[in-house]
């Protein structure tokens, strides 16, 4: 198993792996923000958690459909699934890869960020740890649709189309989180949940992420 | 007699066949004559006007919407733990009808919001799980069309119906808890005293019915053209492999 | 629909099985159903599975890994071994350090071949594994199958090449499916 993660990472640093695009997409897709909505300090103030979630959530999402598409092009995922290890931590071990290497480098940039959106004082813990506890589940779920749309051609698409439904709530609870602790008002409601649902979705959904695998091996 | 004989493609032809002309009419009565009344019949509401009888199309649509994802996911179910193709066949069939009914729902809501609330569309919780539930019915549909083996495609939509269940639920408390709303309350309740009166009722049940029957007559429909699809691949591959020989 | 109907053969330690059979007759389905990679419409398949090592037809490298990583990776994943006999056997010393993005295509099969023999399984189930080498390295590959079944393994391949491998052949022509009946009111669609 920790050879498996190694060798993500691994995969991920070297050249070609493409680490940092997602966190360059996150730049990029915050950078735009007060071009198209101006460059008041207020309004950005007000809207700058919930910016700072869905910028994490599309930069994790564009970075799924490298997940496992490219064990599934050169015969690694058939090989995988023959070995001895299972299925299920098999994937496990690629949403952790995911999360570090993507999920993660989100999560510390995001208080930078935060800056350039004139992000309340109060706000900067708070975007940090509601990012922190929700990312891993976006890497989880995420694993998920991209089991689901691996065997397809431009499967990219439908992939978008599939895991955004499943990343409502937990955008729900990790931008009201930020955006509470942005106000000053109280988070402890929606941190639990954030934090429910990111250990709900890492205990069960490898279950159903190898099942789809599966089908899709045969 | 067990109520698995009716998996067998060819029974369950045989037996559509034969109640579909009853439902189709029963269906289109119960519809028909519960709007007239409904319409027609029905005094306005004192505080509504006559903008309330909108209620009888989105009310039943409403209710088939959710319902609808309901029977695919007993059919998603049916289909992973006993493998008989028509439950798969049934949740695929089920899908078009189910996101058309989200669809109406939302539309006519939209039409009584207008004067009710000022608004065509408000981020209240109702309305914004309905909007989910029609993006996990796209997502449920697209996964369908891009798949070509079939029974492989049933596989990944029943394992998406499952998962896709769970996150609609959860969706749904999310949303509660997001935004508290400016939708009344159910309009019928097993559990409250106070519901709309009987004069608005009647026709309502009617209408509910009605829309009951016509899913029910779509997906029976439905069910029986991807039947016949499937036979009609069979055949062609059997007759290749005949060549093939 | 069927592929395969009424196969039927067993595999004995030190044993080569040698799948001859016209394109689409359905070589690799076999494989990779006694792979496990999916399950047989009917029958059974007896064998252990921990015992299974497959190869199938694409290389399973990752070109930016150099070959000795690629070969650690699958002997930690396999439970450890070293991978200098494997290296060895398949002549790739000297290609140990270099990335596998740089290999030609004949050296990318020999690396993933060598994966074989660091998995310490004892059936490797091989899906044309002569695509790409040149005449010696047919004999190094031929080699370390003989090695293989010499030590107690045991090995099924579907290869159109005769690799002078001790080995029966099993030819599936005889195994085709016949058409299925029209009309068999069995649930299925026909």
């Amino acid at each position: 198993m920790s050879a498996l993660l190694i060798r993500d990472l691994q995969l991920a640093f070297r050249a070609g792996g493409g680490f940092g695009l997602g966190l360059a997409f996150f730049l990029i897709v915050t950078v735009m923000v007060p071009f198209s909505v101006g460059p008041n300090s207020a309004t950005l103030s007000v809207i700058a958690p919930g910016v700072l979630w869905l910028g994490a959530l599309l930069a994790c999402l564009l970075s799924l459909d490298r997940l496992l598409a490219l064990d599934w092009e050169d015969g690694t995922l058939d090989l995988l699934a023959t070995a001895p290890l299972p299925l299920e931590g098999v994937l496990s071990i690629k949403s952790l890869a995911h999360w570090l290497t993507t999920g993660l480098p989100l999560v510390l940039a995001a208080p930078l960020l935060g800056v350039l959106l004139n992000l309340p004082t109060q706000g900067f813990l708070w975007i940090t740890l509601s990012l922190l506890i929700g990312t891993p589940a976006l890497s989880v779920i995420g694993t998920f649709g991209a089991a689901l749309t691996v065997g397809l051609k431009r499967g990219g698409l439908l992939l978008s189309l599939l895991v955004m439904p499943l990343y409502v709530p937990t955008l729900i609870f990790g931008a009201e989180v930020a955006r509470r602790g942005a106000e000053g008002m109280a988070v402890e409601t929606p941190l639990l949940m954030l934090a429910g649902i990111t250990l709900g979705t890492i205990a069960l959904l490898p279950f159903a992420s190898a099942a789809v695998l599966r089908v899709n091996l045969r | 007699m067990s109520i698995w004989e009716y998996a067998n493609p060819k029974k369950f032809l045989a037996t559509s066949e034969r109640v579909l002309p009853t439902l189709w009419v029963l269906s289109g009565a119960l519809i028909v004559g519960g709007l007239i009344w409904g319409f027609f019949f029905t005094p306005d509401d004192y505080r509504q006007g006559s903008t309330v009888k909108i209620i009888y199309l989105h009310v039943p649509a409403a209710l088939m919407a959710i319902n609808a994802w309901f029977m695919m996911l007993v059919a998603s179910l049916i289909w992973v733990i006993r493998r008989h193709h028509v439950s798969a066949l049934a949740a695929k069939a089920a899908a078009p009808v189910g996101v058309v009914m989200t669809l109406i729902a939302l539309v006519t809501g939209a039409i009584w919001g207008q004067p009710m609330w000022g608004t065509w569309w408000a981020w209240d919780p109702r309305l914004t799980s309905f909007l989910v539930l029609f993006l996990f019915y796209l997502g449920y549909i697209a996964l369908w069309e891009a798949i070509d083996n079939p029974d492989t495609a049933a596989d990944l939509t029943s394992i998406l119906c499952l998962v896709g269940s769970v996150f609609a639920v959860l969706s749904r408390y999310a949303v509660n808890f997001w935004n508290q709303g400016l939708h009344q309350g159910a309009s019928l309740s097993l559990d409250k005293e106070e519901n709309v009166a009987d004069i608005f009722a009647f026709p309502l049940y009617a209408c509910m019915a009605g829309f009951g029957l016509l899913f029910l007559v779509l997906v029976l429909y439905r069910t029986g053209t991807e039947i016949r699809v499937r036979r009609m691949a069979a055949l062609i591959q059997r007759e290749r492999m005949a060549a093939d020989a | 629909m069927p592929v395969l109907e009424g196969l039927n053969f067993t595999l004995s330690a030190g044993e080569a099985l040698v799948l001859r059979g016209p394109n689409g007759i359905g070589k690799t389905t076999l494989l990779r159903t006694l792979a496990g990679l999916q399950a047989p419409s009917a029958g059974e398949i007896l064998c252990d599975r921990d015992a299974l090592a497959y190869a199938g037809h694409a290389d399973g490298l990752k070109l930016t890994l150099t070959v000795a990583e690629n070969l650690t990776f699958w002997a930690k994943v396999f439970g450890g071994g070293t991978i200098e006999t494997a290296l060895e056997a398949f002549n790739l010393g000297g290609l140990r350090d270099r990335a596998a993005g740089g290999l030609s295509a004949g050296q990318k099969r020999r690396l993933s071949l060598a994966r074989l023999t660091v998995t310490g399984r004892e059936i490797w189930i091989l899906d044309e594994p002569t695509v790409s080498l040149d005449a010696a390295s047919v004999q190094l590959f031929a080699q370390a199958i003989r090695a293989h079944l010499a030590a107690g393994g045991a090995a099924i391949m579907a290869t159109h090449i005769d690799l002078g491998v001790e080995g029966r052949l099993l030819d599936l022509a005889p195994f085709k499916a016949k058409l299925p009946e029209i009309d068999a009111d069995d649930g299925g669609f026909l």
